[in-house]
């Protein structure tokens, strides 16, 4: 691609601006990849590196210290309780205590770990594969009830589950063993220097004080990682497994085990057991992206034109407008979604009112139920969600109008421009620019709507040529609607359900990163201040 | 002489084509306006006149009822209902409490002290947010089943309110936007003057935080109400567990479902929406403070 200069491109005429804009956005994606690449290879070098460090700085600590540091190497927290720091000490003994304790009891982490570990494990000869856990539940006769039950051996969820956790538990030790090393090498400087250590309270007032962070985060960090990280990591596992999810009074049906990529190449195959998973797959995406794009734009610019409207002066009445509009945000967002689907339904309102103003004599079919017609539910369902989103632009739109500074266009308005003139040279390129990153958000929050798609059609019309994928795929199904059908109803497949949310966080992290970093108000920071 | 009144004339003139050009325009705003507010309006009207139809609990393609009662809400009282209802209530008063306290330590901290780890703990939440919830929520639910706090166990509520507040800290953005704009020499002020760090917190910024912590408890409260992934996964579709927004949907699931309780659908909305709505109508000053100044700090 050619280059120009600064002063080459002021020359150019208005397309071909446009058109240089264009391609030099595309010819930067590549770059943009490849600079990714790059920030993950430095991201791995620098973890590794700083491990190195760390590793020679506990060497360094053993090899100088003294005897109460060395031992505090085996007893955590010795060190502290033997320099008077008592309370220190004590928590890192209890915690070492119940470490220990926890690893060590039967049913605990050291149990679930060797289960976990895949090696020398039961085999599922049939799918070919390494089970978590060896035997399956089996048929047991109950004498007292004279019947067979289901009798559990090893659970492959579970296994997972409180292996992981082990995992994390684990973890989270040796960064406290680490701590308490650190602690030591501190303890041992301070009083070479001469000075006294801190006391215990001096710690618990440093907890209100110099580390309250630490305090106010601790609640925060704890529910997310075991509500948010600790899940992701175990359903980034199971799309290396064929767990299902299929339940039974709360225990797995059967083993479950690893298999590899088997499940991403089942993904991106044409043909499996006669499903094109990656047809349709590619065709959700699509829409996925053209639903996104269609509901991100039209709420935004006629979120901007309402506000607009409103704000201009002369128009009365500007607290009634704006009150009907936030009606649609003060009523629970699935009433309205409901019911507005019902309204557009056969024999709904809307098609009876149609009829009795004489402007239709066959119902028209909104959703597509029967005639299988991918086009008109589609529009519908982006219609609709402009009736939804347009109150919130309608706020955020003017709270920006009010900032936007009035001299600029009194100035214009002396120059002679027009109203147009001031739309396109003044409010939307400071518009664009003050809102890019929220319609990134807005971007990607879309492409996970799960809310408008479901209540309002719930994926239908069927998709017939994917009538074989799991989960009963429609016309208007989203990548997240279908994934939610993968987990619910029968035949479930849990799998499958991982792999489609990684591939969705690939593209929503793909988008966010390329588009994040061509952003102008990311770009030149400066422009509008 | 002459020239200014010609001058004059000619302002007049042009004063007068302004203000004509100007009253074409504003009609015409004023007309796309009126549409858009019945458009917006349509929808509940008709379900308020619907609610109260009783000559029929089907879908009928005109909206004023032919005859008039409260036959739906009574039927409402005598169904499952009542029981959503005070399971989202439950749900809906906890996780405001919890959350607003979770959401504030969060942003605060985010806001207000450097410390080592800080931004590549952003940088985590931001790529962790990328992850589509739901797939965190079909694992969550079979260890909520474990536990016993889901659906078939009879009570989903516990449950419930553990998973919306846990992970509640994510959403730090809108209030950390709030704390930046509060000037950091008040802070330091107080230090000067001997307060600790929690002392700022609570005698100089909470009261400072008025309009963030209600905009945070108002988004918490509403949040409950129209849930409906979580809810649908946790209660497993066990009547006694659900919540509103599961439970009214699932009186629409099915066509023979939609055949006996479409009126009681909208009864039940109607109820649902009411209290909301006004609670929000009452609070809307602090959520368009909040959803603004969010917006424009990304």
């Amino acid at each position: 691609m050619k280059r120009y200069s600064d002063l080459e491109y002021l020359r150019l005429s208005k397309g071909e601006k446009f058109q240089y804009k264009l391609t030099s956005f595309f010819a930067a994606i590549p770059r943009k990849l490849w600079g990714l690449v790059l920030a993950i290879g430095r991201f791995f070098k620098n973890i590794g590196t700083g491990i190195a460090r760390e590793c020679t700085d506990v060497f360094l600590t053993f090899k100088n210290g003294d005897w109460k540091t060395r031992l505090s190497f085996l007893v955590m927290g010795f060190g502290s309780i033997a320099r008077g720091q008592v309370l220190r000490g004590l928590l890192f003994l209890i915690f070492e205590v119940v470490f220990i304790w926890f690893m060590l009891i039967p049913s605990g982490g050291a149990f679930w770990l060797k289960q976990l570990m895949p090696f020398g494990q039961g085999r599922d000869e049939a799918l070919n594969c390494v089970t978590i856990g060896t035997e399956g539940p089996s048929k047991g006769y109950d004498e007292i009830l004279d019947t067979f039950i289901q009798v559990p051996h090893d659970n492959s969820f579970r296994i997972l589950l409180y292996g992981v956790l082990t995992l994390f538990f684990i973890i989270a030790f040796i960064y406290t063993w680490r701590a308490n090393v650190k602690q030591n090498k501190i303890a041992e400087q301070i009083l070479r220097s001469g000075k006294p250590l801190k006391s215990g309270k001096d710690d618990l007032r440093s907890m209100v004080d110099d580390n309250f962070h630490k305090t106010l985060l601790a609640l925060p960090l704890t529910g997310i990682l075991l509500f948010t990280v600790m899940p992701i990591v175990f359903m980034i596992l199971v799309a290396f497994t064929n767990y299902n999810g299929a339940n039974n009074n709360g225990y797995t049906n059967a083993l479950f085990g690893w298999v590899g990529w088997d499940n991403f190449k089942t993904m991106f195959s044409w043909d499996v057991g006669g499903v094109n998973y990656a047809a349709t797959f590619g065709e959700i995406l699509t829409w996925t992206l053209i639903w996104a794009f269609f509901a991100t734009f039209t709420n935004y610019f006629l979120g901007i034109f309402v506000a607009m409207m409103i704000n201009k002066k002369g128009i009365q009445f500007k607290k009634v407008w704006r009150t009907i509009l936030i009606l649609t945000i003060a009523i629970p967002q699935f009433i309205s979604l409901l019911y507005v689907s019902k309204m557009f339904s056969l024999n709904g309102i809307v098609n009876g009112a149609l009829k009795s103003l004489g402007l239709i004599k066959e119902n028209i079919d909104f959703w597509g139920s029967t005639a299988h017609n991918a086009l008109l539910p589609r529009v519908m369902v982006i219609l609709i969600n402009i009736w939804i989103g347009i109150p919130y632009l309608m706020l955020i739109a003017t709270g920006i109008l009010m900032n936007i500074p009035a001299d600029l266009y009194e100035s214009s308005r002396i120059d002679g421009a027009s109203g147009w003139k001031q739309f396109s040279k003044i409010t939307l390129p400071y518009m664009l620019f003050i809102t890019g990153p929220y319609l990134l958000t807005s971007f990607t929050g879309n492409m996970n709507n799960f809310n408008v798609i479901y209540l309002l059609t719930g994926g239908a019309p069927t998709n017939p040529a994917a009538s074989g994928a799991a989960g009963s795929v429609g016309y208007t199904d989203l990548l997240i609607t279908w994934l939610f059908k993968i987990t619910t109803g029968s035949g479930t497949k849990y799998y499958l359900a991982s792999v489609v949310g990684i591939l969705v966080f690939l593209v929503v992290a793909i988008i966010s990163l390329v588009v994040y970093n061509l952003l102008p108000s990311v770009k030149n920071e400066e422009d509008f201040q | 002489m002459n020239t200014n009144n010609t001058a004059a004339i000619e302002k007049q003139k042009r004063g007068l084509g302004l203000k004509a050009s100007a009253r074409i325009s504003n009609t015409i705003i004023y007309i796309i306006l009126v549409i858009m507010s019945i458009i917006w309006l349509i929808p509940f009207v008709c379900i308020v006149l619907q609610s109260f139809r009783c000559e029929s609990t089907w879908i009928e393609s005109y909206v004023i009822p032919q005859k008039w009662g409260f036959d739906n809400y009574k039927a409402l009282w005598n169904s499952d209902f009542p029981r959503w209802y005070l399971n989202t209530f439950i749900i809906a008063l906890v996780v405001s409490a919890v959350q607003t306290i979770i959401v504030l330590c969060m942003s605060y901290t985010l806001s207000r002290f450097r410390f080592k780890m800080r931004k590549g703990l952003m940088q985590f939440m931001l790529i962790l947010g990328m992850f589509p919830g739901m797939l965190a929520m079909i694992i969550l639910y079979r260890v909520l089943d474990d536990l016993h706090l889901t659906g078939q166990y009879g009570n989903a509520v516990p449950g419930l309110i553990l998973v919306y507040v846990a992970s509640s800290g994510m959403g730090y953005y809108v209030s950390k936007g709030f704390f930046d704009t509060i000037p950091k020499s008040l802070d330091e002020a107080a230090r000067v003057d001997g307060a600790n760090r929690a002392q700022v917190l609570n005698k100089i910024i909470l009261p400072l935080a008025k309009p963030i912590v209600i905009y945070t408890v108002l988004t918490a409260f509403m949040g409950p109400w129209g849930d409906f992934v979580f809810a649908r996964y946790v209660s497993q579709m066990y009547p006694q567990a659900m919540n509103v927004a599961v439970g009214l949907q699932s009186w629409l699931a099915t066509t023979t479902m939609v055949h006996d309780n479409y009126t009681l659908f909208c009864a039940g909305g109607v109820v649902v929406a009411i209290p909301v709505a006004i609670l929000f109508m009452c609070l809307q000053r602090y959520y368009v403070e909040g959803v603004t100044g969010g917006a424009v700090k990304g």
